[in-house]
C-alpha cells in the first residue's frame, strides 16, 4: 500500500531569497500520527503550505497517496489533504458555521440533502452539531478550532495536516481536541511548539530546523534526547 | 466591539415573518419603500395605510413594538432637520400661535418626516426578522452579482476582527502613555491605520490560502439551493402589492 505522504528533496526559497526549505524528505504511513517540531522559522509552515499546492516548489516532489502534485490534479490533492490553519479566524471565512463547513464540499459539487448529511457528519466528529448556525466571531477558542477542523473533514481528506492546533486554547479545550484528534482514523501531520502534545497524539515525531528535517524517530525518544532538543531551541516544561 | 453588538438588530423569534425566506422579504421591502417614496405628500390618508400594513406588520412578527420604535431613532438626524423647514421655507404665508410659517415648508416636513419613518420602519422590520447573513443569501437569490455579496459577507465576517484589531492596537498604544489632545499628536494614529490595512491585506491572503486549500476555483459555491415557493412569494409580496395600490389610488385620486 502507498504511503499517505511522501515528500522527496523538497525546496524552497521565497521571492526575497530568503531560503526556507533545503531539500526536505519524509513519508508518512496512512493513519499514522506524527509531530513536525521545531523552532520558529525553521519552515514549518511553509512545508505545510507545499503539501496541498498552495505554495509550489520547482525542486522536489509531494506525493499524496500515489499522486504527484501536479497543476493538473490539484483539485484532487486538495480534497485528499485537509491543511487546518494556525489561525481559525483565517480557516473560518464564511459568515456561519454551517457555511463554512459546507464551502469544501460545495466547490466538490455535493449539494441539497447530501450535503447537510456531510455537514452533520462532519461537525459530529468534531462534536460541535450544536452550532451549525453560530457565527463563527462568537466561538470560544476550542469551539472555533474544532469547527476549523470540521472545514476539513467535510472533505473526506485521506491526511490531515495541522499548524500549531492547540496554540491559545485552555487546558479543557486543548483536552477536548486531543480527545477529537485521537478518535480520528486517517493520517495525522501535526505541527506544534507543544511537546507533551505530541508526545500523548503522535507515535512518531519529526524535527525540522533551518529548512531541514533533522531528526525523525519515536517520538518518546527523540523527546528523551535532552541535547538534540536544546540544539534545536525545543524544550519540555517537565521530565518524562 | 464586543461579540454581544452583532445582533443589535435581529430579535429572535419564531414567526411566520421571520421563517419567510430572506429574498422574498429583501424584495418586498425594497417594493414598499418605493410605493411609500413615489407616494404624493399631500395623500395623508395613504401615510396611515402605510402605518396600519407595518404595524400589522410587526404582530405578525411578533417584534416588540418598543424595539422598533427605539431604532427609530436613527432617523432623528433627518427630522431634526426637517424641523426647521417650516420656518426656512419659501412665503411665509400661514400664522400659527403668532409665528408665521412657510405651508411648503411645512409640506417639506412633513413628506421627509413621513417617508423617513416608514422607510427607516420598514428596514428596521427586515433586520429584525432577517439575520444579516441570510439578507447577503436573499441578495444573491435576488441575481445580485456573486462578487458583490461575497464581498458583503466577508465584510460581515471580518468587521469584528478587524475592529478588535484596531482595539488592541489602542490599548497597546495607551498602554504606552500615548493621550493625543492636538492635532500634532496624530501621527501614530495615522501610522496605525497603516498597520491595519498592511494587516487586513496579509490576511486576505492568508484567507485566500484557506479558500484554494478547500477547492475554491474562482466561483463562491452554492451552498443553499432551496428557493422560496410560490407561497412564500405571494405572502411576502402582499404587502408591497397593498402598498403599490394605496400609492396608485393616492394618485388618480389627488
Amino acid at each position: 500500500m502507498s504511503n499517505a505522504l511522501t515528500v522527496t528533496d523538497l525546496h524552497y526559497a521565497y521571492p526575497d531569497g530568503q531560503v526556507a526549505l533545503k531539500g526536505v524528505s519524509f513519508t508518512v504511513k496512512p493513519g499514522e500520527k506524527v509531530a513536525l517540531l521545531g523552532p520558529n522559522g525553521a519552515g514549518k509552515t511553509t512545508l505545510a503550505h507545499h503539501l496541498n499546492g498552495i505554495r509550489r516548489s520547482d525542486r522536489g516532489r509531494v506525493e499524496v497517496e500515489d499522486l504527484v502534485l501536479e497543476d493538473s490534479n490539484l483539485a484532487e490533492i486538495r480534497k485528499k489533504v485537509g491543511l487546518v490553519f494556525q489561525n481559525p479566524d483565517d480557516q473560518l471565512f464564511m459568515p456561519t458555521v454551517r457555511d463554512d463547513v459546507a464551502f469544501g464540499p460545495a466547490n466538490l459539487g455535493i449539494t441539497g440533502e447530501h450535503l447537510d448529511g456531510v455537514i452533520a457528519r462532519a461537525l459530529a466528529d468534531v462534536g460541535a452539531q450544536d452550532l451549525q448556525t453560530r457565527v463563527p466571531h462568537h466561538l470560544s477558542g476550542g469551539e472555533r478550532r474544532r469547527v476549523a477542523l470540521a472545514t476539513v473533514l467535510a472533505m473526506s481528506p485521506s491526511i490531515l495536516v495541522l499548524d500549531e492546533p492547540t496554540s491559545g486554547l485552555d487546558p479543557a479545550g486543548r483536552r477536548e481536541l486531543i480527545g477529537v484528534l485521537e478518535s480520528l482514523g486517517m493520517a495525522q501531520l501535526v505541527i506544534t511548539h507543544d511537546l507533551p502534545f505530541a508526545l500523548e497524539l503522535c507515535d512518531r515525531t519529526l524535527i525540522m530546523d533551518a529548512g531541514r528535517i533533522v531528526a525523525d524517530g519515536p517520538t518518546r525518544e527523540v523527546l528523551e534526547d535532552e541535547a538534540l532538543l536544546r540544539k534545536h531551541r525545543l524544550e519540555l516544561p517537565y521530565r518524562i | 466591539m464586543g461579540a454581544g453588538h452583532a445582533h443589535t438588530l435581529y430579535v429572535h423569534e419564531h414567526s411566520p415573518v421571520h421563517r419567510l425566506p430572506p429574498e422574498t422579504k429583501v424584495l418586498s421591502a425594497f417594493l414598499f419603500v418605493a410605493a411609500v417614496a413615489v407616494t404624493p405628500r399631500e395623500a395623508i390618508w395613504a401615510f396611515g395605510a402605510y402605518a396600519g400594513i407595518e404595524a400589522a406588520l410587526v404582530g405578525f412578527s411578533r417584534v416588540p413594538a418598543r424595539f422598533v420604535l427605539s431604532r427609530l431613532i436613527a432617523v432623528a438626524p433627518f427630522i431634526l432637520f426637517a424641523l426647521f423647514l417650516p420656518f426656512i421655507g419659501e412665503g411665509k404665508d400661514v400664522e400659527l400661535l403668532g409665528i408665521s410659517l412657510s405651508s411648503e415648508g411645512t409640506w417639506a416636513m412633513w413628506n421627509i418626516l413621513a417617508k423617513a419613518t416608514l422607510g427607516a420602519t420598514a428596514s428596521i422590520l427586515l433586520a429584525a426578522t432577517t439575520e444579516v447573513p441570510e439578507i447577503v443569501k436573499g441578495f444573491g437569490r435576488l441575481r445580485v452579482p456573486p462578487v458583490i455579496t461575497a464581498i458583503a459577507s466577508f465584510m460581515i465576517r471580518y468587521l469584528e476582527v478587524v475592529a478588535e484589531e484596531l482595539g488592541r492596537m489602542r490599548t497597546a498604544m495607551t498602554a504606552r502613555g500615548y493621550d493625543p489632545r492636538w492635532l500634532s499628536q496624530a501621527r501614530p494614529i495615522a501610522s496605525s491605520a497603516g498597520t491595519l490595512f498592511v494587516r487586513s491585506y496579509e490576511r486576505g491572503e492568508r484567507v485566500y490560502d484557506a479558500m484554494l486549500s478547500r477547492g475554491y476555483t474562482g466561483v463562491m459555491p452554492v451552498i443553499d439551493s432551496r428557493t422560496a415557493s410560490a407561497q412564500d412569494w405571494a405572502v411576502a409580496l402582499m404587502f408591497p402589492l397593498l402598498a403599490a395600490a394605496t400609492a396608485t389610488i393616492a394618485f388618480v385620486t389627488l
